[in-house]
């Protein structure tokens, strides 16, 4: 048994538990990887790469739409928020997501200071998530070099 | 619910020459959240169905041959590009899912019949009910997974019998 791979398939399924266990990742996650085939391998990695910059364009459109006091446009920032709470929620972004609900309160009641915060906090969150999901597609790509098999891994 | 809603299913192997998976539904997929688009997409086609994209309601539109100036166009002949069901997000800038989903009832042609399916991300029991009562063969909650793909094909299918 080759326990290179043995080691990095164990490593891999620790990170991906810590990311649920931290609230990073939500069930939405595990149904997106089912997803995933021999045929379209890079699936997972695609879809949250297109949130990624998906989550940087309405970042800035809403900054942007925030950032004088005396002109916000919060029907610009409703429409903002409620794109990346689908988003997030389609990908299983669970951090993001619940700031964004957080984000459609403050918008819903104008508070533009509020919404700066939440804002702050997204932009935050998606970095953060950014990074994690990074470390663990690396860890894949060395499972499949040391020519191991991704370990399906069952989130209770 | 009208059985004879789900009869364009029946015509799926109407053209044995051009079609080599005349098993295979052709979904009309629309959401204007690209994610969406992509999870949606990915779905159908693990579920053996051949999927066709769009981002609004008017290009849907378009593409069903119902544009602004009622253009039928040619390509609806064309058996390839005969749609079997519609799934619409029911959130979108402009023309809503629900609206959609009354333009095409609202047609005299075979897509009166084409099953739409409506999702949406908020659990509205009003907003549901009006879209079931406007000829929506199904609500959905987003986000979706596989399971909910296959129950759908479940529910599609047991429509025939």
């Amino acid at each position: 048994m080759n326990t290179v791979v043995a080691q990095l398939q164990r490593q891999f399924q620790d990170y991906l538990v810590s990311l649920y266990q931290q609230g990073f990742l939500d069930n939405q996650f595990t149904e997106l990887r089912k997803l995933q085939d021999e045929g379209t391998p890079d699936f997972v990695a695609e879809v949250v790469s297109l949130f990624f910059d998906d989550c940087s364009k309405l970042i800035n459109t809403m900054s942007r739409s925030l950032e004088r006091p005396e002109n916000v446009d919060f029907k610009q920032v409703d429409s903002g928020v409620h794109q990346l709470k689908g988003s997030s929620s389609s990908v299983g972004a669970r951090r993001v997501k619940n700031v964004c609900i957080s984000f459609k309160e403050c918008c819903d009641v104008q508070n533009r200071e509020g919404c700066l915060r939440c804002l702050q906090q997204v932009d935050y969150e998606y970095k953060m998530l950014k990074t994690k999901l990074q470390d663990l597609f690396n860890l894949e790509q060395r499972i499949l070099q040391a020519g191991g098999m991704i370990p399906q891994v069952n989130i209770s | 619910m009208n059985s004879g809603s789900c009869s364009s299913l029946m015509d799926v192997g109407y053209d044995h020459h051009h079609h080599h998976g005349h098993e295979e539904l052709h979904v009309l997929a629309v959401d204007d959240n690209l994610i969406d688009r992509k999870l949606v997409e990915k779905l159908l086609k693990i579920s053996s169905c051949k999927v066709t994209t769009a981002e609004n309601a008017i290009r849907a539109l378009e593409y069903l041959g119902l544009g602004d100036q009622n253009q039928h166009i040619d390509t609806l002949a064309n058996n390839d590009l005969k749609v079997n069901l519609i799934i619409t997000d029911y959130c979108m800038p402009g023309m809503t899912g629900f609206e959609l989903l009354k333009k095409v009832k609202q047609e005299s042609s075979y897509l009166k019949e084409v099953p739409v399916v409506i999702m949406s991300s908020e659990n509205i029991p009003t907003r549901i009910n009006k879209c079931l009562a406007s000829g929506a063969q199904m609500f959905m909650q987003k986000p979706l997974k596989l399971s909910d793909v296959e129950k759908l094909k479940c529910h599609l299918m047991n429509c025939r019998s």
